[in-house]
């Protein structure tokens, strides 16, 4: 089958990705994506893919090559760092039980 | 399932010492996702399973969408709109997942048309009367359910995360599909035997969907390492009649089957299977309805283009004009 590198010479639309708010007072989670011509029809192409059931109250679209990741080998020097400052959690610091809340 | 047959495909010569670091990883249910590495039969298979999902749900669209104008009621109508539109979406979801593994959706559009991609089998069959709208989705779905709610924890992020938005919106096809044939079972005798004409016509490709016995694949093994099949195939189809036998019962309808008995030391049903020389023929090409199912595709593959095109050129020429407007 051939399933290696895109064969077809055909524009096809632009890649999106969808990040939708769920609540009011909530932050944006990314959803998915969807193919659109431009940024408006992505709008109105998420609202149908990922809200028909009231799932969300603000969508925003970002076109999906537009986005840098970090690289999954970049794993150990991005996040070891911070398994050994464990003083940076509350739960490290022992606070005397009669002062009340802290 | 909406993904039958899926062949392990060959691992290729990755060194060893990262296929096993893989494999670790799979292990431990840890999700694999797209830049991570991942062998090459890995990705091969996925493309391959996700793609002939996403063209079931898409293709799946067609015997449903032959009764959106027929529906008896409004109220049907729009349900059955609502959930024929449900399908579309998840045909999209998948897309998506399957295009992170490095294929472009057009591409596999493509490979379905021309066939070198497949859809379930169960979507050759036509829907003759409104009471197959019941049986599809009580049965299809319902059988659909069986392998996906296991597939929410397969090993790739995407296809995972894809799997458990499909499987919240699902429950409603089934039940919206039992309901019409509660009201078509308990109905006039003749709305009846509509009802029980439909059961005996989809049962036993319903068993189908579930592919043939593992026994004779030599591909679940890898796949089920790999965490891309999650159950067997004989399993899943136990599960489905062990539900579905009751329910048939509650409705008062017949399952088509003679042989069907509770067995007592396995805790399930014995059942017949189905008739896998028709299935082979089925996913060969020959089945009532593939000729049609993808001619409806390719003309509407082709009809659409003009408005691809001229979406694009649209969005291009207001680009172009925002763009003069800001310099
Ligand atoms: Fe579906
Ligand atoms: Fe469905």
């Amino acid at each position: 089958m051939g399933m290696d590198a895109p064969t077809n010479e055909k524009p096809e639309w632009p890649l999106w990705e969808v990040f939708i708010r769920g609540q009011h007072g909530m932050s944006h989670r990314h959803f998915g994506s969807l193919h659109a011509p431009n940024a408006e029809m992505a709008i109105k192409a998420a609202r149908d893919v990922y809200t028909r059931r009231k799932e969300g109250v603000s969508i925003w679209v970002v076109p999906a090559n537009e986005i840098t990741a970090s690289s999954p080998s970049d794993k150990g020097p991005l996040y070891e760092p911070a398994e050994d400052k464990v003083y940076r959690h509350p739960s490290f610091y022992k606070i005397p039980d009669d002062i009340g809340a802290m | 399932m909406y993904a039958q047959l899926i062949k392990a495909e060959h691992a290729g010569d990755e060194d060893t010492a990262r296929a096993e670091a893989f494999q670790q990883r799979i292990d431990a249910g840890e999700k694999i996702e797209p830049k991570d590495w991942m062998p090459e039969g890995y990705r091969r298979t996925l493309i391959r399973q996700i793609g002939q999902h996403a063209h079931s749900e898409i293709v799946g669209q067609l015997p449903e969408g032959n009764w959106i104008t027929r529906a008896p009621t409004l109220e049907r109508k729009t349900i059955l709109l609502a959930k024929v539109q449900d399908e579309a979406g998840h045909g999209l979801y998948l897309y998506c997942a399957a295009e992170t593994l490095g294929v472009s959706r057009d591409e596999m559009t493509e490979m379905l048309l021309d066939e070198r991609m497949k859809y379930s089998s169960i979507f050759n069959y036509p829907t003759l009367t409104w009471a197959d709208m019941g049986a599809v989705g009580w049965l299809v779905d319902g059988a659909a359910i069986m392998n996906q709610v296991p597939l929410q924890r397969t090993s790739f992020g995407p296809y995972a995360r894809a799997m458990i938005r499909i499987c919240k919106e699902e429950s409603f096809h089934q039940r919206q599909g039992f309901d019409i044939m509660n009201r078509l079972a308990n109905g006039t005798p003749e709305q009846h035997r509509m009802a029980q004409n439909a059961l005996d016509r989809f049962w036993y490709p319903s068993l189908m969907m579930f592919g043939p016995s593992d026994a004779e694949s030599v591909h679940s093994e890898q796949n089920m390492a790999w965490k891309i099949k999650m159950n067997g195939n004989d399993e899943l189809r136990q599960k489905f009649v062990d539900l579905t036998v009751p329910q048939a019962e509650y409705l008062g309808l017949t399952i088509p089957d003679e042989t069907l008995r509770w067995n007592d030391e396995k805790g399930g049903y014995d059942f017949a299977g189905p008739d896998w020389g028709e299935f082979f023929d089925v996913i060969k090409g020959n089945g009532p309805c593939n000729r049609e199912r993808l001619e409806a595709r390719r003309k509407a593959w082709d009809d659409g283009a003009w408005m691809r095109d001229g979406l694009l050129a649209h969005a291009e020429k207001k680009a172009a004009r925002a763009a003069k407007a800001a310099a």
